[in-house]
């Protein structure tokens, strides 16, 4: 197992792609979060005042892109081997094709992890260093604060393994990429519209609905608990998941 | 001993099989050549012996067990199925680490088959603007990782250029009198008639033939004899099997002893006299064009 995790790290951090996706997360995570929390603090009166995790919020504001930079990462780690071919010479190398797919997660995953705390942890710095100078900053020490940062760090790492999962299952490069928009961005607030209690069932479990909800620091009404509610879109991940693993060991390659 | 073993090997897409019931062995020490037209079911024989492509029937192993029962396949089997199956953005030697890494081979292979290959000095350079040639190289560095004792390769000379090809042929060569095993499809007789030791023929996804060279062009037909002379039409005359050419004439069923004998009788002088053993080239369309007309 560590010759194939050895491999998969050489795989993803030599090709560029890896690279833009994640810088691209960061820089939005930060500047957009920065941005945001400037134009409050300079316009405080024109706003409602600051209150609870607001500040946190603020600079969180860009997660749902930074999310989708991740999940393009997930996606491209595996169908760019579909679309080169490069997954014939991977299969070849480790024919054990559960084992390679589980290698590809666990690096993937340590790899988006470490650089998704690094990446929310600055953007709540930078974010909250604005709203210092008027005085509407969350503090880091405050309830459930550290807990919800976690929690956007966790949700930008999920969401790429979203990608992954996706794109094992989907293998083209556009599919998956429509499908990983569609479930982490477009369908969560279109589930809002659904009507009755069946429908505001569905939308609160609905993937990042009940995922997101681990990144604030107050339980929303009728809202699922932070942990519940990740652990809900973890179960999204992992039924993609295993259905990509059932396809990739049923089918040719 | 370290052989590719294939029994009653079949598979199926919808309706059409691709390969159906194909039985033959691979030996080590010589160079194999698997000879079919295009779409005979080659490629997807390779791809089902390294266990990219699952048999719809039958089996095929490697040294005795499956393919995906190898731990460490690559220091078994070298493969180079498709020159332009890599990831375009990565560097050559950043391609090959990883593919060592993922076998427990130490990073110096990737520098050492990239040596021998001859591509130290773009080792470092994306893939992607590699020429067919040089890609050509790199996936037999990459077959050559592990310095397995079986190597497979798939067309490999298909759009080489006269200097690239020759150096294939070369490395073939010099890896089975390495006495390794070498399993090398082509459509291509003339090619297979400079390599090969031995031939396995498919056509339509059956075994056609799994002979030696030269049993195979010598079972296929049994050649012909040239006659040249300034009384062509005369001698034409004196052999009923004769085909007139503009200078010359083909005699089928005859050997040249005879036709000597009836033209000096005649009086007729000769200008050569020559038997000519039939071609690989021709023997194979004779044996594949039969199991055409058979099959269908």
């Amino acid at each position: 197992m560590i010759d194939i995790l050895r491999s998969e790290w050489t795989k993803i951090r030599s090709v560029r792609s890896t690279m833009w996706t994640l810088v691209s997360a960061l820089v939005l995570m930060v500047v957009l979060g920065a941005v945001i929390c400037l134009a409050v603090a300079n316009n405080p009166a024109g706003n409602v005042p600051v209150q609870g995790d607001e500040g946190l919020g603020l600079s969180m504001m860009a997660l749902p892109f930074a999310s989708l930079a991740m999940a393009t990462l997930g996606v491209l780690v595996i169908s760019s081997e579909y679309r080169t071919g490069m997954i014939r010479t991977s299969l070849q190398a480790v024919p054990q094709r559960l084992t390679l797919l589980f290698g590809k997660v666990i690096v993937f995953t340590v790899v988006t992890l470490v650089f998704s705390l690094v990446t929310v942890f600055a953007a709540f710095f930078v974010g909250q260093a604005m709203l210092a100078t008027v005085g509407l900053d969350t503090s880091i020490g405050g309830p459930e604060v550290l807990r919800a940062l976690f929690g956007n760090a966790l949700m930008l790492t999920a969401s790429g393994l979203f990608g992954l999962a996706l794109g094992s299952l989907i293998r083209h490069t556009p599919g998956a990429m429509v499908a990983a928009i569609s479930l982490i961005l477009v369908l969560p607030s279109l589930t809002s519209v659904l009507p009755g209690e069946w429908g505001r069932v569905v939308a609160r479990y609905f993937t990042t609905n009940a995922g997101l909800q681990v990144t604030k620091t107050v339980v929303g009404e009728g809202a699922l608990g932070p942990w519940p509610g990740f652990g809900v879109y973890l179960v999204w991940i992992a039924v993609v998941l295993v259905a990509g693993a059932f396809l990739l060991r049923r089918r040719d390659a | 001993m370290t052989s590719i073993k294939a029994m009653n090997l079949s598979k199926a897409y919808g309706q059409t099989m691709a390969v159906s019931g194909l039985s033959f062995t691979v030996e080590p020490g010589q160079v194999t050549g698997f000879l079919g037209p295009n779409g005979a079911g080659k490629s997807t024989t390779m791809r089902m012996i390294l266990g990219l492509d699952h048999p719809t029937g039958g089996s095929v192993v490697v040294d005795g067990v499956p393919y995906q029962q190898l731990r460490h396949p690559l220091r078994k089997v070298g493969a180079l199925l498709d020159a332009k199956a890599v990831h375009g953005g990565r560097s050559a030697r950043n391609h090959l680490l990883a593919i060592a890494q993922s076998n427990g081979l130490p990073a110096s292979r990737a520098d050492e088959v990239l040596e021998l290959v001859g591509l130290r000095e773009v080792a470092k350079r994306r893939i992607g603007g590699f020429s067919l040639g040089m890609s050509q190289r790199l996936g037999i560095a990459a077959a050559l990782l592990g310095d397995p004792e079986i190597l497979l390769f798939d067309e490999p000379v298909n759009g080489l250029d006269p200097d690239g090809i020759l150096w294939i042929r070369t490395f073939m060569r010099k890896l089975a009198a390495e006495g390794k095993t070498v399993f090398v499809s082509s459509h291509l007789m003339s090619e297979m008639a400079q390599t090969a030791d031995h031939l396995i023929v498919i056509g339509k996804g059956r075994l056609i033939a799994d002979t030696s060279v030269s049993e195979f062009i010598g079972r296929s037909s049994q050649g012909f004899v040239r006659v040249r002379s300034p009384r062509l039409a005369e001698i034409a005359a004196l052999l009923p099997g004769a085909e007139l050419h503009h200078d010359h004439l083909r005699v089928n069923g005859m050997r040249p002893l005879e036709i000597g004998t009836l033209t000096t009788r005649a009086g007729l002088e000769l200008e050569e006299l020559t038997f000519v053993q039939p071609t690989l080239e021709a023997a194979y369309m004779e044996l594949t064009k039969d199991s055409l007309e058979f099959s269908s």
